[in-house]
Order: structure tokens, then sequence, then C-alpha cells
């Protein structure tokens, strides 16, 4: 397919002997915003990670931009990288930096940017997400977890990358936080006109954000289709997951006394 | 209960651990001559590792070089040789007790606060973002602790080396009636530079081995709080242990007649 942007062919990764990815196919578009939803323990996160190179598959190929960055060198990986921003679950910002110095960490160290430059940068970034100038000042600990969220949507957008990975974006956060962090992922998508890979169990934060929606289950996609279409995929363990049911195909690990 | 299984695996999580032992260490050394090179985080890492240690170092020094001289005075007044007092005392801290010592209040402060900090970025994923960062955790993260320790470290231990001589000097004059300028003439003579020199040698190797059990550890924790409190204890265990053996290798090499 010509215009896909992120492309998985038949990924296998395993943990000792907990199968997490078993055999992922999937193509993110060009430009377009694709959500991985799934329940916790599903394999979302190892997904993106091997994307990033952060956790090495044993099988399959994941093509970006129509090249393996599984057969890559270190330094066409390295290259590849700063195609990318992401936004980590538990946001992962530096704790020993200054707000700004996080937003700014990519330009500085990833792209040799003159630290003034960044700066200015960083401060136009943080604005975007609706923090002041002095809030780059302040360190990460100073912050409530949605403003955090925020720091980290500003670092993930900073140097105007073409793929951005959101991960969990909108956990731990009261509803309206969460809403406000998915209409700034959406306003910041859309302005940077990037491809984006989410992953999430929210189905509200899912429904807004998304062009496309696939179901991962048990290390596979069970299924993909049209944001639209979600509620009549026809699929049960779709129907099961989008309405939060406990009774249906998908059983969870509980031990009941 | 079936022994071999256990001799087995008992192996070969041994070999497992040495390869990755092995692996780490390359690649924090091969990323040493590489560029780019972080000097901003070389300085830091040298204040935190060279100069916040000088104080517990200097203690132990002091203190160790005192109470050599009263053990050497003791032991020697039943032969009438109370006169190699000065001599034993600076040949005993410049080739062991000044680079061990000191190697090991090091490995106690520096390599714990290494693994736990690096191990809480690890389980926070800060180690991630820095890959996608475009930054390589190996040379922002490892590689300007292993250098400010093996450049820190001996410097340390010749500072211990001045100290420690003093202490036996304050505790022979002060309370074992020595002269004073006979005591520092006794030491200056038999002094040579090869004693001093060998110290520092073992103190480099010292610092490295500090330096890269703490990244180690660190850099593998997983598993939350617990997991870096185990990150934290292993950093210490297996550099005071490798400190303790690599100091005898070292001797037998460089003292071979």
């Amino acid at each position: 397919m010509s215009d896909a942007k992120i492309e998985f062919r038949g990924v296998h990764k395993r943990f000792g002997s907990k199968v997490v990815l078993d055999g992922i196919d999937l193509i993110v578009p060009k430009g377009q915003s694709m959500v991985a939803m799934g329940g916790s323990g599903s394999g979302k996160s190892v997904m993106l990670k091997c994307v990033l190179g952060i956790i090495r598959p044993e099988k399959g190929e994941i093509l970006v931009d129509g090249r393996n960055v599984l057969s890559m060198s270190a330094s066409e990986r390295e290259e590849t990288l700063c195609k990318f921003g992401m936004l980590f679950q538990g946001s992962a910002l530096f704790d020993s930096l200054p707000v700004w110095e996080n937003v700014a960490f990519g330009l500085i160290q990833g792209r040799n940017m003159k630290r003034a430059k960044a700066k200015d940068i960083a401060i136009d970034k943080l604005a975007k997400v609706g923090l002041s100038a002095e809030v780059g000042a302040l360190y990460p600990a100073e912050l409530s977890g949605g403003m955090q969220k925020r720091v980290a949507l500003a670092r993930a957008i900073a140097a105007d990358p073409e793929i951005i990975f959101f991960d969990e974006p909108t956990t731990g956060l009261d509803p309206i936080m969460a809403d406000v962090i998915n209409d700034l992922i959406v306003a910041s998508v859309k302005e940077l006109g990037a491809t984006t890979l989410s992953i999430t169990h929210d189905m509200a934060s899912a429904r807004k954000i998304a062009d496309k929606i696939a179901m991962i289950y048990k290390g596979k996609i069970i299924w993909s289709g049209e944001r639209a279409d979600i509620d009549q995929s026809g699929n049960e363990y779709v129907d099961q997951f989008i309405h939060g049911r406990a009774e249906g195909p998908i059983r969870m690990e509980v031990l009941k006394p | 209960m079936n022994v071999f299984a256990i001799i087995g695996r008992t192996v070969l999580a041994l070999l497992t651990e040495i390869g990755g032992v092995a692996r780490f260490t390359w690649n924090g050394v091969s990323h040493i001559v590489r560029p780019p090179f972080f000097w901003h985080l070389l300085m830091q890492q040298m204040m935190r590792i060279g100069y916040f240690s000088l104080p517990v170092v200097a203690l132990t020094a002091f203190f160790t070089g005192g109470a050599l001289a009263l053990q050497i005075y003791y032991g020697s007044t039943d032969f009438n040789s109370e006169n190699v007092v000065a001599t034993i005392v600076a040949l005993g801290i410049t080739r062991e007790l000044g680079p061990v010592l000191g190697g090991l209040m090091v490995a106690g402060r520096v390599s714990a606060a290494i693994a736990a900090e690096m191990g809480t970025m690890r389980v926070t994923e800060q180690i991630d973002a820095l890959s996608t960062l475009s930054t390589n955790p190996y040379k922002y993260l490892v590689v300007p602790r292993i250098v400010a320790a093996v450049i820190t470290v001996p410097l340390l231990v010749f500072v211990a080396d001045i100290i420690g001589v003093m202490g036996g000097y304050v505790v022979g004059v002060a309370s074992l009636d020595f002269n004073g300028p006979v005591y520092i003439k006794n030491t200056v003579d038999f002094l040579k530079f090869d004693d001093v020199m060998s110290g520092l040698i073992k103190a480099a190797v010292f610092g490295f081995v500090i330096a890269l059990m703490g990244c180690y550890h660190g850099f593998n924790s997983k598993g939350g709080a617990q997991g870096v409190g185990r990150a934290t204890t292993n950093a210490v265990v297996s550099s005071s242990i490798l400190i303790l053996a690599a100091n005898y290798v070292m001797t037998s090499l460089l003292f071979a007649k």
C-alpha cells in the first residue's frame, strides 16, 4: 500500500513463555490518526516500543516510509527516530531538568539547536498546550498530572515530527482534563499534519482522536476499520470492549473467591 | 526437585549476567570515543562523584592513617623498630588502604546513587524517552559517569593518600612522641613514585568498576520501587566485591618480582 506511513508485518514478540505480539499486521496510513485499543497487557505499548527500537521483536517487519526499521544500522535508526515524537503513559519527563528544557530536549541534544532558539520554540509549544512561559521555569515535580501530560505533549510536538505516538494519553486524568488533552492532541496533529498511532483503552479518547481504530487482543489485530464503523463492527470482542461489559468472549484473568 | 535443573538454571543465569555486563561494558566504552560528547554532563558528574565524595574519603583516610600508625607502633615496639612506623604508614596508605578504602567508600556513596537515579529513570520510562528524542542513553547517561569516575577517583585517592599519611603523622607526633621532621623525612625518603602511581592506577580501575556497576544495575532495573532498591543493593555489593578482586589481581601484577 503506497500511502502507508507505518506498516507492521507479522510482528512477533514474547517475554519468556508469554506471547505478547502474535503476528501483528497493521497499516497506519500517512496523515491519519490510528488508535489501537485493547485491554491491559494486550501488547499495545510493546507494539509502539518495537517501532522505536526500545524492544526488539523476534520475527516480522516494521516499515516506516517503506523501510524496515528492524534491519537498519544504528545511525540509520537514529536518523529515522528524528521523525518521531512520543507522549509516554507516565509522561516520562526528566525530573532533573526544568520544564522548558524538557520540551526543548530533542532540539538541543538531538538536533544541536542553540539553547536560546530552542527555548523560544519550547515556550511557543508550551503556549500551544495552554501553559504559560512561567511554567517553563518550574520542574516536573512541581506540576499536577494534567500539566505534566501537557508538557509531555509539548515535548512530543516540539520538533514538528512526522509521526507521533501517544501511549495512553488520558490515563490517570479526570474526565475534563482528559478531554482537554484529547482536544490538544487533535489540534496539534491537525496543525502538524502528522501521522499518529495512539494506544488507549479510553473509548471517549479513541472516538475523539481517531480516524481509524484497530482492536488488539491476545497479541493479534482482531478488527480494524474507520472510527465511524466501530459501533457496527459486527465483532463481539469489539462490542464487549467498547461497551465495557464484564460478560462476553473476552475473559479477564480474575481469581474469584 | 531436580538438582541438575537447579544447577543448569543457575549456570545459565550466571552466564546471562556475565554476557549482559560484557555487552553493556562494550556499549558504554565504545561510545566514549564517538561523538557527540556531553561535556557539561561530564563536569556535573565530576562534581558529584569527585568533589562531593571528598569529605567521606578524607575522613576515612585520616582515621585509617592514624589507626595504622598506632597498630604498627604497638606491633613494632617488641622489636625496637618503631622507626618504621612512618614508612609503613606511607606505603600501606598509598599502595593499598588509600585506593581500596577510598574505592569502597565511593562505591557505597556513588554506585548506589547512580543505580538509584538511573533505575528510577528506567522504571519511569525516562530512558526510553531519551531514545525517542534522538539521544543515545549510553552517551548521555553512561559515558559521562564512567569517564568522570575514572578521572576523579584517582584524584580522590591522591588526596586520601596525603590525608592518610597526615593522619599517621598527627597520631605519631601527638600521641606516640615521634619527632615531626624525622617522621616526615622517613616518609619522604622511603616512598617512591611507583608506590603512589600503583595506587592511582588501581583507583582509576576502581572508578571504572564503580560507575559501570551503578550504571549497569540501574539501566537494567525493573519492577518499580522494589526493582530500584534491588538495583541499588546489587550495584554496591557487586562494585565492592569487584574492587576487592581487582585489587588482588592488580597487586599481583603491579608488584610481581
